[in-house]
């Protein structure tokens, strides 16, 4: 090798494009086609009545209305389960358009289409749907007591309840020398990502095959949906997702209702169909998440160590259930953190409100359940007098226990096993970074000014990269150019470079040689998406895997021409070479002709693959047996299970004696996502998911009223931080190579957000000398504590 | 039918070019430039004037394009993220800086800060040739970014600084 890329913080390949100005975002396309729009439920929970839409007829530019018994057959049918569970036993999923009943705020009721969105959205405004209100069901107390239903048929509102047990919990909690309890609750919050969803789609009545744009994370899986929604052959279905502005976990569920009528519309109406979602529309109709309560019983000894841990847990699941149960399965068994837990007994209850439904948002049930172990680590620190730091490395697993056996399941229906990572090492150097130790002296220092500070601190354990798998498709063009393509999709993680520098390192080209498409199922059709901080371990191996096969097949096809051994031949910048023979070359672009045996020339490079340009064994045919034209090949990347990144991070705040005003003065980082592929990259994500963790932690929360209604859905109101709120990250690595894939990598994507609850929460208190149980905490709520906590006293 | 919308011709420069187009006097500056003039590059993000996604600037000044009509702004001047590119077409100072500091991720907000941090190095009398971090944080404050965290948009503020005093000492020469 020339210059190793792999592991480089090079520049980002798709910078130029998006920086000028000519990225494609969904709304970027279609200029020509018809735009939708949807008339939505104000009412949290309703029986239909009646849909007036005689006024609307009068609307300059209106094509189509669309309601429930419009849609024929399949179409209208309710959403697919996309994850059932066996205690998923009472799954519900929502109608693309309302049948009879509404079941939130923002459900689509109507699908209007125009000739722009302008005059779409003024015949919404004038169709009248008359309801019969029904009482509605808010937040997760008022979904235990189950005095009201969401759900006519789900007496308890409890559409699934789960149990894992390692040991006996309680009977190790009784038996222990010390108890606490605890009750923790979290609030809830959103991905929102800057940009919000959209659909494109264009029918070919010629061709009979349909083109669909979303903005989504799962592009394959979309395609299969709406092929079996509409009825249509899989293969006259192409689903391209363009440029996407942020998903962040929203993006991965599908098919939304938008993602099978869009492309219904535009097939029924022989024209393309364009639908953008507004802000607005994204607060009421996408997802939400993190809402949960939980509550902890532990059991320890003297030293703070764990004996057996005990946590019930409720979810609010929202309206439906299409995504599955998946984030407070991932809650469950991720909360152990880096720890062992003892006995572990874990049970939930996800439960349905009339609000917006939950799907997994960045972290994905993990910042609960690091907030909930770290939590009570802190609170043991605390009852036995202990530095907190000192009761988590007592509980840590080791390295040479790993790899580490939980005994649970986990989200990807395989054994709960760590695969490695060194945490007693990630504590060390996290201490060190923010001087842990020194910490005293500052607090004294900020005392004599009058200041009050605090330090917190928070340990995660990730499963990333879960299967089932991802493949990659490299091929190296006549022109040297070298074409890669995954399924899975982009949303802002750079995996345009990221893939590129895989393959650049893997086959000996320049990285600019490289050109990735992701996401598009036109170019490869196998794939299942971006989530779960799976994109490099997944696709970065498959395309790693890819090739190596097409450099194989290089040096064989280079060993045939420079009458050489493939054993002795190597490849540095795009150029095949005899090691250590100067002059004995052969370009792979040549090489890529070669491959393709040919009887037409079509330019003059192409000449040297006809069948008179070179003598050849005549015994032989062309192609080997078993073997392929072109210098191509498709891999697949398939894991056993998931690979466990960890990190840790400490944060120090200030608190205004007077105002409760909370500000973060320092906010550490040490992260181990085993191999870095670009470790600017990896940086960037962790940087914005400390974002997301502060806004969860401080700011973010979904404000709903008794009645059901959102009452902060939008961004004046909805307080997602600006620059001004989130502060300088400083960041350590630690890289253990995951033993479970060839590149050592684990997921980076979700890290930063994990224990930004977790970290604050401990801060905070460790400012204030009052527990703090649920997050996010606001100036106003931190000052009512206080009040609260002198009153007691 | 209700009667058709009256519709209004508006004139005006983007990115140095005239552009005419015929709307309703309802659309909104966003909309005429990405739908009618086909300027995609200038994003919305919340089209209440909260995000910046959507800023431009109109004669000089950052404005959001999502709270203005088309109508509103007849014979202006507007640059959109287009316009923020060299003469030769490759990036622009602050483009560039984003590139070298990681600034973007996704790049749908990224658009609103390349306007909105072209007019703060720009906004003569009080010009801002060498920001420090602070001062960089405060000029992009009024954006939203879900993806970066700001860190490196922070950084981008400061190298953008530096490569357009680079730029001036080059042309002093
Ligand atoms: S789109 Fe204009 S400020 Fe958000
Ligand atoms: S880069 Fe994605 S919102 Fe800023």
């Amino acid at each position: 090798m020339s210059t190793r890329i792999f592991g480089e913080p090079i520049p980002r390949r798709e910078d130029p494009r998006l920086l000028s100005g000519q990225g494609r975002y969904l709304d970027d396309l279609g200029h020509g086609a018809l735009a939708a729009a949807f008339v939505r439920s104000p009412h949290a929970h309703a029986r239909i009545v009646d849909i007036d839409v005689s006024d609307a007829l009068e609307v300059e530019g209106l094509v189509a209305i669309y309601t429930h018994e419009d849609l024929p057959g399949q179409v209208g049918h309710p959403l697919p389960l996309l994850i059932p569970h066996p205690t998923l036993t009472q799954a519900r999923t929502p109608y693309p358009l309302a049948k009879d009943e509404v079941n939130h705020v923002g459900e689509a009721i109507v699908m209007v289409v125009a000739t722009d969105r302008y005059l779409a959205e003024d015949a919404c405004q004038r169709i009248r749907v008359d309801y019969d209100f029904l009482p509605p069901v808010v937040g997760i107390e008022q979904s235990r007591a189950a005095d009201l239903l969401v759900h006519d048929d789900v007496p308890d509102n409890v559409s699934a309840h789960m149990l894992q047990e390692v040991g006996d919990a309680p009977a190790a909690i009784d038996a222990a020398p010390h108890r606490l309890h605890l009750d923790l609750d979290i609030e809830r919050s959103a991905s929102m990502p800057m940009e919000g969803k959209g659909v494109y789609a264009r029918w070919d009545a010629d061709d009979r095959s349909l083109r669909v744009y979303t903005s989504t994370q799962a592009s394959t899986s979309v395609r299969a949906a709406i092929a079996a929604r509409l009825g249509l052959p899989l293969d006259r279905v192409e689903v391209v997702a363009p440029d996407v502005g942020g998903g962040f976990g929203v993006k991965i569920m599908h098919p939304w209702p938008e993602e099978v009528l869009v492309p219904w519309a535009s097939i029924t109406l022989g024209r393309e169909v364009t639908w953008a979602e507004d802000r607005r529309e994204h607060f009421v109709s996408s997802a939400h998440e993190r809402a949960q309560q939980h509550q902890v019983d532990v059991g320890f000894d003297d030293d703070g160590r764990l004996l057996g841990l005990d946590v019930t847990f409720w979810h609010d699941n929202g309206a439906y259930t299409p995504y599955g149960i998946i984030v407070p399965i991932v809650t469950s068994t991720q909360l152990l953190g880096p720890y062992k837990p003892g006995a572990y007994r874990v049970e939930f209850f996800s439960l349905y409100t009339n609000t917006v439904l939950v799907t997994p948002y960045r972290g994905a049930g993990r910042p609960q359940g690091c907030f909930v172990m770290e939590r009570t680590m802190d609170a043991i620190a605390a009852y036995l007098g202990l530095d907190r730091t000192t009761v988590r490395e007592r509980n840590f697993i080791q390295p040479e226990e790993m790899p580490y056996d939980h005994g649970l399941v986990f989200q990807d229906g395989r054994p709960l096993v760590y695969d490695s990572g060194d945490y007693p090492a990630t504590l060390e150097k996290l201490k060190k970074l923010v001087g842990w130790d020194e910490f005293e002296v500052f607090r004294e220092q900020a005392r004599a000014d009058g200041r009050r500070v605090g330090i917190g601190i928070g340990c995660y354990v990730e499963g990333t990269g879960p299967g089932p798998y991802e493949g990659g498709f490299v091929k190296v063009e006549t022109d040297g150019t070298v074409i890669v393509a995954t399924g899975l999709t982009s949303q802002g993680q750079g995996h345009q470079t990221a893939f590129a520098q895989v393959v650049a390192e893997e086959l000996g080209v320049p990285v600019d040689k490289v050109v990735v498409t992701t996401g598009d199922t036109r170019r490869f059709k196998y794939a299942v998406g971006t989530f779960a901080s799976r994109a490099a371990v997944m696709s970065g191996n498959a395309v790693a895997l890819a090739t190596r096969k097409v450099r194989e097949k290089a040096l064989r096809i280079a060993g045939d021409a420079l009458e050489a051994d493939p054993a002795d031949l190597e490849i540095v910048d795009g150029v095949v070479q005899v090691k250590g023979t100067p002059g004995a070359t052969i370009p792979l672009s040549t090489v890529a002709v070669l491959s393709n045996p040919l009887r037409y020339a079509f330019d003059e490079e192409t000449k040297r693959a006809t069948q008179f340009a070179a003598p050849a064994d005549v015994d032989k045919p062309p192609i080997e047996e078993g073997g392929e034209p072109g210098l191509e090949a498709t891999a697949y990347y398939s894991p056993p299970r998931s690979t466990f990144a960890n990190g840790m991070h400490a944060a120090i705040v200030e608190t205004d004696p007077e105002t409760a005003e909370i500000k973060i003065l320092r906010y550490c980082v040490v992260h181990d996502c085993g191999t870095l592929i670009n470790p600017r990259i990896v940086e960037g994500q962790i940087h914005g998911g400390v974002a997301q963790g502060v806004g969860g932690a401080l700011y973010e929360r979904m404000v709903y009223d008794e009645s059901g209604q959102l009452l902060n859905a939008s961004y004046m109101d909805f307080l997602m931080p600006y620059a001004t709120e989130v502060p300088n990250i400083e960041i350590d690595h630690l890289e253990t190579p995951s033993p479970l894939n060839p590149l050592g990598l684990k997921g980076a994507g979700e890290a930063g957000v994990i224990p930004g609850s977790a970290v604050l929460s401990s801060a905070i208190e460790d400012a204030e000398g009052i527990r703090i149980t649920r997050m996010p905490i606001s100036p106003s709520e931190l000052y009512h504590l206080r009040q609260k906590e002198s009153t007691t006293r | 039918m209700t009667a058709a919308e009256q519709r209004h011709e508006v004139r005006l420069t983007v990115n140095g070019v005239p552009r005419r187009a015929v709307v309703p006097a309802r659309r909104l500056l966003s909309d005429f430039l990405r739908h009618d003039l086909r300027l995609t590059g200038t994003h919305v993000g919340c089209e209440h004037g909260v995000c910046g996604a959507c800023t431009v600037l109109v004669d000089g000044r950052a404005m959001r394009s999502c709270l203005q009509f088309a109508v509103s702004v007849d014979g202006a001047e507007v640059t959109t993220v287009e316009g923020c590119l060299r003469p030769d077409g490759s990036l622009g100072p602050v483009q560039q800086a984003f590139q070298d500091c990681h600034g973007l991720q996704c790049g749908f907000c990224t658009p609103g800060f390349v306007t909105t941090i072209t007019a703060y190095l720009d906004d003569r009398p009080d010009d801002h040739p060498d920001p420090n971090a602070e001062e960089a944080r405060e000029a992009i404050a009024g954006n939203l970014c879900r993806c970066t965290g700001y860190q490196n948009i922070v950084a981008a503020v400061q190298r953008a600084a530096e490569i357009r005093r680079a730029d001036r000492a080059e042309a002093s020469q």
